[in-house]
């Protein structure tokens, strides 16, 4: 008996060992080793800092467009998620057509789209308008609305204004449902008992429901973000030169697509999984907050 | 805008609600003088909630007229809101903010709609919190509080509005009975001040003492309208004497 509970004993020591071994987070681990092991080839490697070098100003690029991107894309979202969960049929059926098509077309797609088609269109009828309001003397010859577009003006709507255009438009549908979720996720029962203190529908929408569908919007808004760094490799198809694409420049120009690629992989690799951390933490944050 | 009948501060005048085919409320005319305390009765579904729902539009009628103080209730109504500030509403499930203090919760809507400043909005619901008995109370969160606090709260919330009229739908029956008490005393006291209430609720003990009206529904119609002692005593239909032996067995 005394031997038998021994063994037990040692098993479980064991057993609770793999157990937490196996619970570690060995791909953190891998990840953090082959990061360590690439940097120090980085510093050791000519060839590597001179691809990092070209390389700088794309990071600059890809940081910049994602980032403004996004500030549009989730205001379009509020904006479009509103109209959502709107009782209004005009506002929701607008609102509504807006998800479906852009959820419905590939990034790639609706960024081509948005910057050979819907952009020309709208600034020839801006021009249009510029030019007209100039014929009935409201506007100078040379206004604004009529040079918009103008290269020798310093009107151009350059490839990077129309690419965080297009990565706006396309994930604010994303962000719209994302916020469609967290305002329906509050209870009927709070847009009552705000609206029966007497205020209105805005009113209990600001003070009431946003506040708390915001708690619960951050961290899918915070994965978007993520998805959004990753996806605005797209604009390199309109040749903006972000991380990608001088990727591509350096690679085709120099042969070194082993190490150019290694050095690209890294560079969005390091940053999307720190950002993930990072929304890992806001989320445990805000359930022990609840 | 349709002059009100008669000089009472509740005209409900054959109102009707419907739901698809289902009629919540069935040709329902009530008056209620200022000050009366008016308890409605009646079987799960008869409409009591709907009724009191479009008292403060939280429901639009399908048909019928409602007048709260005078001010005659239409979807055309400009200052609907300013009608439902006058009337202040309790729910079952207290419904109270749960991103807000309990002092914040009753600030919020003095601020927002009656556009008081912060510390006349506080001072306010500091005296609405001493008045249903929980002062320590203005820092905590609703989540950790008692069901019986946080139907106390929700009363404190809706009196900081100064309503002419306090509407209450079950205001107990969510909660554990030890605690009902606490939550019926402060009505009580609510009804010896002179406040108009309207209240749907099956503690009978609370309609003896507090009541003037009782209103007995039954599938959306007003079945009968007199005082407790006359409902009990002597009550005129069938329906009612087998609701009350059920519900006061
Ligand atoms: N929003 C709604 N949509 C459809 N039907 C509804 C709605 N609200 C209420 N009803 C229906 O109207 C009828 C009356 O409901 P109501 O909630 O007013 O009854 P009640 O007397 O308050 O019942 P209870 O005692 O269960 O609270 C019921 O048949 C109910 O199913
Ligand atoms: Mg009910």
């Amino acid at each position: 008996m005394d031997s038998s509970n021994r063994t037990s004993g040692v098993a479980t020591t064991q057993g609770q060992i793999t157990d937490s071994l196996s619970r570690l987070p060995w791909w953190l681990l891998i990840l953090v080793l082959g990061a360590v092991f690439l940097i120090f080839r980085f510093i050791n490697d000519e060839t590597y800092r001179e691809i990092f070098n070209f390389l700088r100003s794309g990071i600059i690029v890809t940081i910049r467009v994602t980032v403004i991107a996004y500030v549009f894309a989730i205001t379009f979202g509020l904006l479009a998620g509103l109209g959502r969960v709107s009782s209004n049929p005009i506002i929701y059926n607008i609102a509504t057509l807006y998800v479906q098509i852009m959820r419905g077309l590939p990034i790639l797609v609706t960024l081509l789209y948005v910057s050979f088609v819907i952009i020309p269109l709208v600034i020839t009828q801006i021009n249009t308008l510029g030019v007209y309001l100039a014929g009935i003397g409201l506007l100078g010859e040379e206004n604004i609305l009529a040079m918009l577009g103008n290269r020798r003006a310093g009107l151009e709507v350059n490839f990077e204004i129309r690419a965080i255009i297009a990565l706006a438009i396309s994930y604010g549908a994303f962000s719209a449902e994302i916020f469609r979720a967290g305002i329906e996720s509050i209870g009927r029962g709070q847009m009552e008992a705000a609206r029966s203190l007497g205020m209105n529908y805005f009113e209990a929408m600001r003070h009431i429901i946003l506040p708390q569908a915001v708690r619960r919007v951050l961290p899918p808004l915070g994965n978007d973000f993520i998805a959004m760094l990753k996806e605005s490799s797209l604009v390199s198809a309109l040749g903006v030169q972000d991380i990608t694409q001088l990727g591509r420049l350096y690679s085709a120009s120099s042969f070194e697509y082993l190490k150019t690629y290694n050095m690209v992989a890294f560079l969005y690799l390091s940053m999307t999984i720190l950002l993930s951390m990072g929304v890992k933490t806001m989320e445990t944050r805000l359930r022990t907050n609840d | 805008m349709i002059e009100s009948p008669k000089n009472s501060m509740v005209v409900i005048q054959n109102v009707d609600k419907h739901f698809g085919t289902v009629k919540a409320v069935n040709n329902v005319s009530v008056t209620i003088e200022a000050g009366e305390v008016v308890v409605i009765i009646g079987p799960s579904g008869s409409g009591k909630s709907t009724l009191l729902r479009c008292i403060n539009f939280l429901e639009v009628p399908t048909s019928g007229d409602i007048w709260i103080d005078g001010i005659h209730l239409s979807k055309k109504t400009k200052n609907i809101n300013a009608v439902r500030r006058e009337v202040g509403m309790v729910f079952q499930q207290f419904n109270l903010f749960p991103h807000l203090t309990a002092l914040e919760n009753i600030t919020i809507a003095q601020r927002v709609v009656r556009k008081r400043s912060k510390s006349e909005a506080a001072e306010i619901a500091r005296q609405q919190l001493k008045r249903v008995g929980i002062p320590e109370k203005e820092n905590v969160y609703p989540g950790q509080l008692s069901g019986g606090q946080q139907q106390r709260v929700a009363i404190a919330r809706a009196l900081a509005m100064n309503p002419k009229i306090m509407l209450f739908d079950e205001p107990t029956s969510a909660l554990d009975p030890e605690m009902i008490k606490e939550v019926l005393d402060v009505m009580l006291d609510l009804a010896k001040e002179g406040m108009t209430m309207i209240v749907v609720t099956h503690e009978m003990g609370f309609a003896r003492n507090a009541a003037d009206r009782i209103i007995f529904m039954d599938e959306g119609r007003v079945i009968e309208d007199t005082t407790p002692n006359e409902l009990y005593d002597n009550p005129q239909h069938d329906r009612t004497k087998l609701f009350l032996s059920k519900i006061l067995q």
